[in-house]
């Protein structure tokens, strides 16, 4: 274990490399480009690919492609770029290659404020790409957590075959702390799972019931099909109703089925709380000192639910909040987490606290609507 | 004789394939095939990577490592898979709307970077997967579904967009030149380096029938006539240049050489020289 005092976008690369990662692809683009630029110091003396490409498009098939050889691969982007890597990540959704996406939240839409903090790819980090898929997503709230969380992000996407999205925000991309950084003999690293069959009897996608098929690597003896068209457990394109039906099924069921190894919280003075604040990137941090100075300063017994995997969607956290007196929902966006809250908690308003003009919420505008009501 | 295709057949794939009677594709990927056996690689270390449209359905019909990406994307990908594992042969099949249109960026920047890969372009001239709508090669004039009173665009000459790239090997020929095409794939499989091969080949579903070709006879013959081989136009450029067509195709090697680094080579020796220079100082 090393203690250092880094940036949260070079804690991203200290988890990745511990976790495994040798390939990276990405395109310049702030807040993200520390990403890159670390990767490009880093990799190529550990025998891995750094790759900056003519594209954010690029990048992405970049990556996913040499996951296909079996490494363990990272793009770094930020807004109008994230854009950009919906399409690959819908096909590494639904050929089910391992692969983590990091975006470091900035203002939008379109180019809106490239060097200032936001929350608003909340939405577009489940649903930015098209049709029905599952996804995994990560948001970290401290320069700790964007090392021990990126290395989760690999876990996940290894372990259950998928892209996972790291999805930062400005704050915590530059943000400068203290982070203890483990290697990889020190922390727990999943690999994910190969063939044991022979080749001829090897299917890319199982036997089709199997959740999370093994994938074998390309040049590794075992030779397969991918495709983004609806395919059968070989890889081969196959579009009858009843295959495609089960093979979406299937990849829903992966994610939906191991929720409780899935979905990361944190609790802070929830015990006894009467007001809980609903939280999930840096935007935790004001929380977690407002619930401080609520308790303090008048006597409110305030309490803050800091989601790490914000989806799949903990809904069932949130249930769990049904008795509280107030639910408040701090972002920065316009409610696109409160929504979330709302489809579950229907019997009283959800208070949010909004802010889209590029900077962070303070723990004193969360106080301020709190206490007006 | 046996056929040497019928060895590279992916058994699970269902027949006929999906390309229209009369179609020039199958003729390219024959001459593919053939040159893959001639290099004497193992199916283990071949990937074949596509994009979408017509020519992209290819890879999955023979029994490599193969992927059908997204539009346009092949090269990436394809990109991705050669850093990932430099061992594996890495051969791109795509069209001239994935590789020129939507894929155009990736591939100038493909061209220019040098990574040995092999882009085989199977050019009809049409999105034909689509319905028959112009591409970027539909020559000026054409009739297509979305060019009802003709193309009003210039098309593009690919190879020489390529050779401008910086693409160290290009070379063109025709689904009716499947012997030659196939010696060029030959020649490009072997090349270090980025190849780039066009072929242009048929369509007469979309194209043909829209553009007062009669089958798929009419166009091969028409290949036939109008392709001239590059030493006959340059002969021709100093004796005749009159004589030569605005839409005859010229055929041969165009670009083969070796005076830019290979992308991975570079790389590798740079850091092979650093780490040496780490291990001197004690690092």
């Amino acid at each position: 274990m090393q203690i250092k005092f880094i940036l949260g976008n070079e804690a991203v690369v200290e988890g990745a490399l511990s976790a495994g990662c040798t390939f990276f692809s990405g395109y310049p683009i702030t807040p993200s480009s520390e990403i890159a630029e670390a990767m490009s110091r880093e990799l190529p003396l550990r025998d891995g690919v750094f790759l900056q490409m003519e594209d954010e498009i690029g990048a992405m098939g970049v990556i996913v492609g040499a996951s296909l050889t079996g490494r363990k691969v990272l793009t770094a982007t930020s807004g109008p770029g994230f854009s950009l890597k919906q399409e690959i990540l819908g096909y590494a959704s639904f050929t089910e290659i391992p692969c983590v996406v990091v975006n470091v939240q900035r203002g939008g839409p379109s180019t809106g404020l490239p060097t200032m903090a936001s929350q608003s790819d909340f939405q577009q980090a489940r649903w930015g790409t098209h049709g029905d898929h599952p996804i995994i997503v990560l948001s970290p709230s401290s320069v700790q957590e964007c090392f021990d969380y990126t290395v989760k992000a690999f876990n996940l996407s290894e372990k259950y075959r998928t892209p996972v999205i790291f999805l930062m925000d400005e704050v915590v991309g530059h943000l400068r702390e203290k982070v203890s950084i483990y290697d990889s003999s020190e922390i727990e690293v999943e690999d994910r799972a190969k063939p044991t069959v022979p080749p001829e009897q090897y299917h890319v996608y199982g036997d089709g019931k199997e959740l999370v098929p093994p994938l074998a690597s390309f040049g590794s003896g075992y030779r397969f099909h991918m495709t983004g068209l609806a395919h059968n457990t070989l890889g081969l394109p196959a579009s009858d109703p009843g295959n495609v039906v089960g093979f979406i099924t299937r990849i829903h069921e992966k994610i939906e089925k191991n929720l409780d190894d899935i979905i990361i919280h944190k609790e802070f003075f929830m015990d006894d709380s009467e007001i809980v604040l609903v939280t999930f990137g840096s935007t935790t941090r004001s929380a977690i000192s407002a619930a401080e100075l609520l308790r303090e300063k008048h006597s409110i017994k305030a309490g803050v639910l800091q989601l790490v995997t914000v989806w799949p969607y903990p809904y069932h956290l949130i249930e769990k909040l049904n008795n509280k007196k107030k639910i408040v929902v701090p972002e920065m966006n316009l409610g696109q987490m409160r929504g979330e809250v709302e489809k579950v908690i229907t019997d009283k308003k959800i208070l949010g606290v909004n802010r889209i003009d590029g900077n962070m919420i303070t723990p004193d505008e969360i106080i301020e609507k709190i206490l007006k009501g | 004789m046996k056929n040497v295709v019928l060895n590279y057949l992916r058994k699970e794939m269902p027949l006929p394939n999906v390309w229209c009677p009369g179609c020039g594709h199958g003729i390219i990927l024959t001459a593919i095939v053939r040159a893959i056996s001639k290099m004497g690689w193992s199916k283990d270390e071949v990937v074949l990577v596509s994009g979408i449209g017509c020519s992209s359905r290819a890879p999955a019909y023979l029994d490599f490592n193969t992927i059908h990406t997204l539009h346009g994307r092949a090269i990436p990908f394809a990109t991705g898979i050669k850093l990932g594992n430099p061992d594996l042969k890495v051969i791109v099949i795509t069209g001239d709307g994935d590789g020129s249109a939507i894929g155009g960026n990736h591939f100038i920047h493909a061209c220019r970077r040098n990574i040995d890969i092999n882009i085989i372009l199977f050019n009809n001239n049409i999105y034909g997967m689509t319905g028959g709508q112009f591409s970027p090669t539909t020559p000026n004039l054409a009739n297509t579904v979305t060019t009802p009173f003709g193309n009003f665009d210039q098309p593009f000459d690919i190879s020489k967009l390529a050779i401008a790239a910086g693409a160290t090997f290009v070379a063109k020929s025709t689904a009716f030149h499947a012997n030659l095409l196939e010696q060029y794939i030959v020649k490009a499989l072997e090349h270090k380096g980025i190849s780039f091969v066009e072929a242009i080949t048929q369509c007469p579903t979309c194209f043909g029938r829209r553009n007062q070709f009669k089958d798929a006879t009419s166009m091969m013959k028409w290949l036939k006539e109008h392709s001239i081989t590059k030493s006959k136009f340059d002969k021709l450029m100093e004796e005749d240049p009159g004589s030569i067509g605005k839409d005859d195709i010229v055929t041969g090697i165009f670009t083969d050489r070796n005076d830019l680094p290979e992308y991975i080579e570079q790389y590798r020796n740079k850091v092979q020289e650093l780490l040496t220079q780490e291990k001197k100082h004690g690092k």
